[in-house]
């Protein structure tokens, strides 16, 4: 089970509380958690990553075990930590703006 | 009993206001979408309890919101919006080449016979219809390539196309704005188009009667005469009598004549609002004087009105989409401030009084009559 914590203003539109929760088979990455992710949730497609492109918005990180792991590939391996569910995928957004 | 319902959009939420025909005491319904820019909320003419939002974030991109019970309750959409084929390029501030992207929605226009059927302006400037209630969206783009798009430059606002017309006599005329482009018309649905801007003079690009390259600020129509058009520009208030080909400057009195909102009396179609801001730097009223004018001659004639509005050190804005009209007798005038205010007349203009007070900045306001 992969744990993911999303900002508030996305809690809010997928009607989540708490952390969100996935099955995933297969390599657990950027990109097998975010599809996974908007296939539960389809009201968070486009809010998080591009469309089209499926890049990153420029306003949001990803961090897991006090690591950024932004800039990483979308298809490389998330720490064990995550995979195993021990410790969740943080989407956050960036401070900044009024 | 006729009531009344004024869909707010604001940098922070959505808020809709509801009143008796009287006009006189408004409950506040809000914030929707808390802490989103709500650009603009519309509702469909033939279903007015279906409404249409557009929420946007700088950190979560763009959403479509719709309501089938008259805004109590809401459902995100589709959003995605995908230019058709290669977006090409337009020019930047500097006159370089720059790729269009997509930003956000500024305004939404339901069709006037289906419920599903909506336009959407979009940043950077195009036209995208859905024809299912929103649950997919596909660029008419016929607009941005209709041989001026690589020539067309953002305003201070971003490159958007923000003014949307339907003809109620005419299904295939659509009428649209773009700043800073200017205006545009088509005559068959969305396939083609052409710059509609003769007249138009802007001192502040190189060629000041180019034939694209103004920055218009909002148009307005009356729904019976289609042909007659009204334009708040950069600078200047102009007229049209003939679906764009030609506009003539009717400012005439105003004491200044920028400014961004315009819109036209729903019972008098030679009646016409505006509200004059000092200058293109300072976004204020003249003298910290919050002032509508109206023209009851179709321009030119303007008289100012002021009661039950600030006499004094108000400095807010208002902006573009952020003025309308009920259809109620007499007609009911309504616009929304930077600052947070909602006025409305229930008399054509001649008094006025705030129905919300402190909001957040407002983007946009319209307006639901209802039976």
């Amino acid at each position: 089970m992969i744990r993911v914590v999303l900002p508030a203003h996305l809690r809010t539109l997928a009607k989540v509380k708490d952390e969100v929760q996935l099955d995933i088979t297969g390599a657990v990455t950027q990109r097998s958690v975010l599809d996974a992710l908007e296939a539960n949730y389809p009201m968070l497609r486009g809010t998080i990553r591009d469309h089209v492109t499926q890049q990153r918005r420029p306003f949001l990180r990803f961090f897991a075990c006090e690591e950024d792991l932004s800039h990483e590939m979308p298809d490389a391996a998330l720490p064990e930590a995550v995979a195993s569910g021990k410790e969740p995928l943080l989407i956050v957004g960036a401070i900044a703006g009024g | 009993m006729s009531g009344v319902r004024v869909l707010v959009g604001t940098k922070k939420g959505a808020f809709v206001l509801t009143s008796d025909g009287t006009r006189k005491r408004w409950e506040i319904n809000g914030p929707h979408f808390a802490g989103w820019e709500i650009y603009h909320m519309k509702g469909s003419p033939v279903d007015p309890q279906r409404l249409y939002a557009s929420q946007t974030s700088g950190w979560f991109g763009q959403l479509i919101q719709r309501s089938n019970d008259g805004g109590k309750t809401w459902e995100p959409m589709d959003n995605k919006f995908v230019y058709d084929g290669v977006a090409g390029t337009h020019q930047w501030y500097d006159g370089t080449p720059h790729p269009w992207e997509f930003k956000r929605v500024w305004h939404l226009e339901p069709s006037l016979k289906d419920p599903d059927t909506v336009y959407a302006g979009v940043e950077d400037a195009a036209m995208f219809r859905t024809t299912d209630g929103g649950k997919s969206w596909t660029e008419l783009s016929g607009l941005r390539r209709h041989g001026s798009g690589p020539h067309w430059q953002p305003g201070a606002g971003g490159m958007c196309l923000h003014s949307i017309i339907l003809d109620a006599k005419n299904p295939e005329r659509i009428f649209i704005a773009i700043s800073a482009a200017g205006a545009f018309r088509t005559d068959d649905g969305g396939k083609n188009w052409k710059p509609i801007n003769k007249g138009l003079y802007s001192k502040y690009i190189p060629d000041p009667t180019a034939e694209v390259g103004h920055c218009v600020h909002h148009i307005a129509m009356h729904p019976s005469r289609p042909g007659v058009l009204f334009m708040q520009k950069h600078w200047d208030v102009m007229r049209s009598d003939n679906a764009g080909d030609s506009w003539q400057k009717i400012s005439g009195n105003l004491p200044t004549d920028f400014g961004f909102v315009i819109d036209v009396n729903s019972h008098e179609p030679e009646t016409i609002y505006v509200v004059p801001i000092k200058s293109d730097s300072e976004h204020f009223p003249l003298d910290g004087k919050l002032r509508v004018y109206r023209s009851r001659s179709g321009g030119n004639e303007w008289e100012e009105l002021a009661k039950g509005l600030p006499e004094r050190d108000c400095y807010v804005n208002v902006l573009r989409d952020a003025m309308a009209v009920d259809t109620l007798d007499k007609c009911g005038v309504y616009f929304g401030t930077t600052g947070g205010q909602v006025y409305a007349s229930a008399d054509s203009g001649d008094s006025w009084a705030a129905i919300a007070r402190d909001l957040p900045g407002v983007l946009s306001v319209e307006v639901q009559t209802l039976s």
